[in-house]
């Protein structure tokens, strides 16, 4: 299966959890307590979190600790980013180049 | 609201999707990108200018563009056509010429899908050599300087928001 910056925010309750623990830190049944999934399911999306290194789990005394890993979360947010907006401009460019095309067309058909 | 653009890139495949949808048939569409007077008017990053070295338009013909910056710095990219299927397909290879070596050539197919009420549907699929080649033009923004336009754009967007609906 993927396990990749993707596959982590694919999911809503996943980029739920990442904001959550972006803000503090808690144990996978802190995070647990603040949704109405089980726990089971919680500690699934958790486990494919960490798996795909957005989480990092740190042990402290008898607990384990969620952190968020920022710099693979930037790696998402810029991956794609600055590609599409490159051919947004362009696409748009050639967008109000077909409007005007078309619209040239539109009249010769008015006049003949 | 406005057509958006889409990208799709699977992490750890050699190829990416570009997709969009336009108001106009795609006789239009398919003109607007094999035709080289209508090709200027838009394939160029905003502040870039975008210059034809060379352009056969026609299957088994070759093309070579130079795009430049206001510093006078130029970025040339070249391929040949495959196949030129009017008006509903047009495959072509690329090749950025600002690589340290050459050879890292990437098949681009455009395909033309008609949609009712006169729209177009665009779909462009780049296959590249590696996904190291993939991932490095993406990232990068080493197609043509991409970054100066970004931020000129980025800054522009950030005006439109401001602005009072």
């Amino acid at each position: 299966m993927r396990r990749d910056v993707f596959q982590a925010v694919a999911d809503p309750t996943r980029r739920q959890i990442i904001n959550l623990v972006a803000q503090q830190t808690l144990t996978p049944n802190g995070v647990a307590d603040r949704f109405d999934v089980s726990r089971q399911a919680i500690s699934k999306h958790i486990q494919i979190l960490a798996e795909c290194s957005i989480i990092s789990m740190k042990q402290q005394g008898r607990e384990r600790y969620c952190y968020v890993q920022p710099r693979n979360l930037e790696e998402v947010a810029d991956w794609l980013d600055d590609f599409r907006k490159l051919w947004e401009n362009r696409l748009d460019k050639l967008d109000e180049l077909l409007v005007k095309l078309h619209g040239k067309t539109d009249n010769n058909d008015k006049t003949e | 609201m406005k057509n958006q653009t889409k990208i799709t890139a699977e992490r750890g495949v050699q190829e990416l999707f570009i997709t969009r949808e336009f108001e106009a048939p795609r006789e239009l569409v398919f003109k607007a990108f094999s035709d080289p007077d209508l090709l200027v008017q838009w394939l160029s990053p905003c502040e870039m200018t975008l210059k034809i070295d060379y352009m056969d338009s026609r299957t088994g013909g070759s093309y070579r563009f130079i795009n430049s910056n206001a510093q006078g710095q130029e970025f040339c990219f070249n391929g040949v056509i495959h196949e030129v299927l009017e008006p509903e397909r047009l495959i072509r290879t690329f090749e950025f010429e600002g690589l340290p070596e050459r050879g890292h050539v990437v098949l681009e197919t455009a395909t033309f899908e008609a949609l009712p009420a006169n729209r177009t549907k665009l779909v462009i699929q780049s296959v590249f050599r590696s996904v190291a080649d993939r991932d490095g033009i993406i990232s990068s923004g080493m197609e043509y300087g991409v970054n100066d336009a970004h931020k000129l754009l980025d800054e522009l967007l950030e005006q439109l928001v401001k602005q009072p609906v």
